[in-house]
């Protein structure tokens, strides 16, 4: 369920990093959580980040919530599919409900693994 | 039902009173426009009809039990009414107390504001208010510019607010349009941190917003630690007056150690609201603060004549036109005057004996979080019926079933599947134990029938609705 091969921030963001580029989402416990995603506020290209800083916000039937930076970088590419097809972050939060490539600074520092992950989820859930 | 519009058949309309009148009887025929209004063409009766159907669909407290937490949806007594339709009060124009020799005529209007501002901060414990702002968040607003008001004179920099995660969702909102930064902190235990609070409180730091009892319906008990902590970087303490409604009799946020207040005098001094009328969020302050009132404010002279007073020249100026919403002064001031201090210490009492007494009573059948002594509501969660696939949403339809409006659900964040309850002092044991039977046996609903749940709302009007479409599809306008 949690995929092996991707870093995670105990905000429930995910981030696979290839090279200097990383990839980054909501994970799929933060989507179910949520519920159906009506509305993504994500960041432009060009803006920067400090990781844990605030980049965007989702809004569910449910509940509005904030998305945060796992890494420190600058926004390269932004999904903007996802502005009218807010239902991929449901459907495939780890595939086409990707949200923005950042080119990291540094290397990512904090970030946990799939088995540390599943121990922030678990501690959530009880 | 169809709209009014689909019931429309063209050349059918009402009647005017006399033989051969028109609209250009009324109105100068350059005046009228040249193509047709796209307005429906129906008969009197097809109008009378039609609007009454709808009012009969209208859910109120009037009719049925309202237990919407965080919203005190409470009874208001209708004498409220009267006062607030007195012709002496509702033919007056506003701008009669700001013309030259015209205050005589005003006099009445002019003492109900300065008595209600003298009442609310009795109970406060607050040094003077304003009556103006419109609604509870327009006097959080006013509040943290009155904040900004503060520090900019005393030359202080400040960036910062602290919003604690069991605070008023609004909070965050009016703190970041008055151009705030929002510093969340973590609740432990469902209260206020003191440890999560040093770690982020510094010079920057302009104030903190919080309510008591927070959103949980739990005391802040580390208040007093608060206001100290707090004081020592001089950041003012913001109080969210929409559970006051808890405390009104028993504790004065103004002696605690608070420096602005808000009252929603449409929650707590039972004025009706939620779609039946208008809000009502006066701001109280401390005596550091006074001088920032927004103007005009009513003043009184030795003689005992009142006016207006515009000569505060550090005033933030104007927040709202004219006075605020008048009518629903006269409500509350009416409403305050009835009840006397006792009455509205009692109304308090009854307020936080009967969320207690459902919480008792539901303890063993809904997951209660934060399970102990609450004040005037309380917070379940759907979690002992999610592994039945029945979720707080599927309670809230089931409860719409049985002829109540639904609880908040989904809040506050930090509860899962949250069912917000607030009975409110207004509603007797019967309908108490009426509604909590109906939630339990919701609640073993879940256990034996879960697909009926799923199913719910089954004797409304309208089904259960596609919220998710209605969201990502929003039509908000009709082409007429």
């Amino acid at each position: 369920m949690i995929p092996k091969d991707l870093l995670y921030a105990k905000s429930h963001e995910w981030c696979m990093v290839e090279g200097e580029i990383a990839t980054v989402g909501i994970t799929q416990f933060a989507q179910e959580q949520l519920g159906d995603l009506t509305f993504i506020e994500l960041p432009e290209v060009g803006d920067t980040f400090e990781a844990g800083s605030e980049m965007g916000s989702v809004e569910s039937v449910k509940a509005a919530s904030e998305i945060y930076a796992p890494v420190t970088g600058e926004v390269v590419e932004v999904n903007t599919e996802l502005e009218d097809a807010p239902e991929n972050v449901n459907e495939e939060p780890y595939g086409s409900g990707w949200m923005l490539k950042f080119k990291i600074k540094g290397a990512p520092e904090g970030l946990l693994n799939a088995e540390g992950y599943t121990a922030v989820i678990d501690s959530e859930s009880h | 039902m169809k709209t009014i519009f689909e019931k429309s058949v063209a050349g059918r309309e009402g009647c005017w009173p006399c033989e051969g009148m028109s609209e250009e009887a009324y109105i100068p025929s350059e005046l009228l426009r040249d193509s047709d209004s796209g307005l429906p063409s129906a008969s009197e009766l097809d109008v009378v009809r039609h609007f009454t159907k709808l009012s009969q669909r209208n859910y109120g407290v009037d009719g049925n039990f309202y237990p919407l937490g965080s919203c005190t949806m409470k009874y208001n007594p209708k004498f409220t009414e009267i006062a607030a339709a007195m012709p002496g009060f509702t033919q007056l124009h506003p701008v009669l107390p700001q013309l030259q020799g015209a205050g005589g005529l005003c006099q009445g209007a002019l003492e109900v504001m300065y008595e209600t501002e003298r009442m609310l901060a009795e109970i406060t414990g607050m040094d003077a208010y304003t009556m103006h702002p419109m609604a509870g968040a327009h006097g959080e607003l006013t509040g943290v510019m009155l904040m900004a008001a503060y520090h900019r004179d005393h030359g202080n920099k400040k960036t910062k607010i602290i919003i604690p995660d069991s605070a008023h969702g609004t909070n965050p909102a009016s703190a970041t349009i008055a151009g705030y930064e929002i510093v969340s902190i973590e609740s432990v235990d469902g209260i206020i941190d003191t440890a999560a609070l040093a770690e982020v409180l510094d010079d920057d730091v302009a104030g903190m917003m919080m309510t008591c009892p927070n959103t949980l319906g739990l005391f802040e008990k580390n208040l007093p630690e608060i206001v100290k902590m707090l004081r020592k970087v001089d950041a003012l303490l913001y109080y969210d007056g929409a559970n006051l409604n808890a405390i009104m009799g028993k504790m004065r946020v103004g002696d605690v150690g608070f420096d602005i207040v808000h009252w929603n005098l449409h929650k707590t001094l039972a004025t009706p609201h939620g779609g039946g009328g208008p809000g009502s969020g006066p701001v109280g302050v401390s005596e550091k603060l006074i001088p920032y009132l927004p103007i005009s404010r009513v003043a009184k002279l030795e003689d005992g004549q009142f006016y207006l007073d515009y000569d505060h020249p550090k005033s933030i100026g104007y927040v709202a036109p004219f006075y605020g919403n008048f009518g629903v002064f006269l409500k509350a001031y009416a409403y305050m005057l009835r009840l006397g201090g006792k009455g509205l210490t009692r109304a308090s009492e009854n307020a936080v004996l009967s969320a207690n007494y459902m919480r008792k009573r539901l303890e063993n059948h809904f997951e209660i979080p934060y399970n102990r002594i609450c004040m005037h509501e309380f917070v379940a969660s759907a979690a002992l019926q999610i592994p039945k696939g029945v979720h707080a949403l599927d309670i809230a339809k089931a409860l719409l079933d049985k002829g109540y409006h639904a609880p908040t659900i989904y809040f506050p964040l930090i509860v899962p599947e949250a069912i917000m309850i607030e009975p409110t002092e207004t509603e007797n044991k019967e309908t108490l134990d009426t509604f909590i039977d109906d939630l339990i046996a919701i609640s073993e609903m879940a256990n034996t029938n879960p697909e009926a749940l799923h199913a719910a709302p089954v004797t409304l009007p309208v089904s259960r609705l596609d919220e998710t479409k209605a969201a990502r599809a929003m039509e908000l306008t009709s082409d007429l």
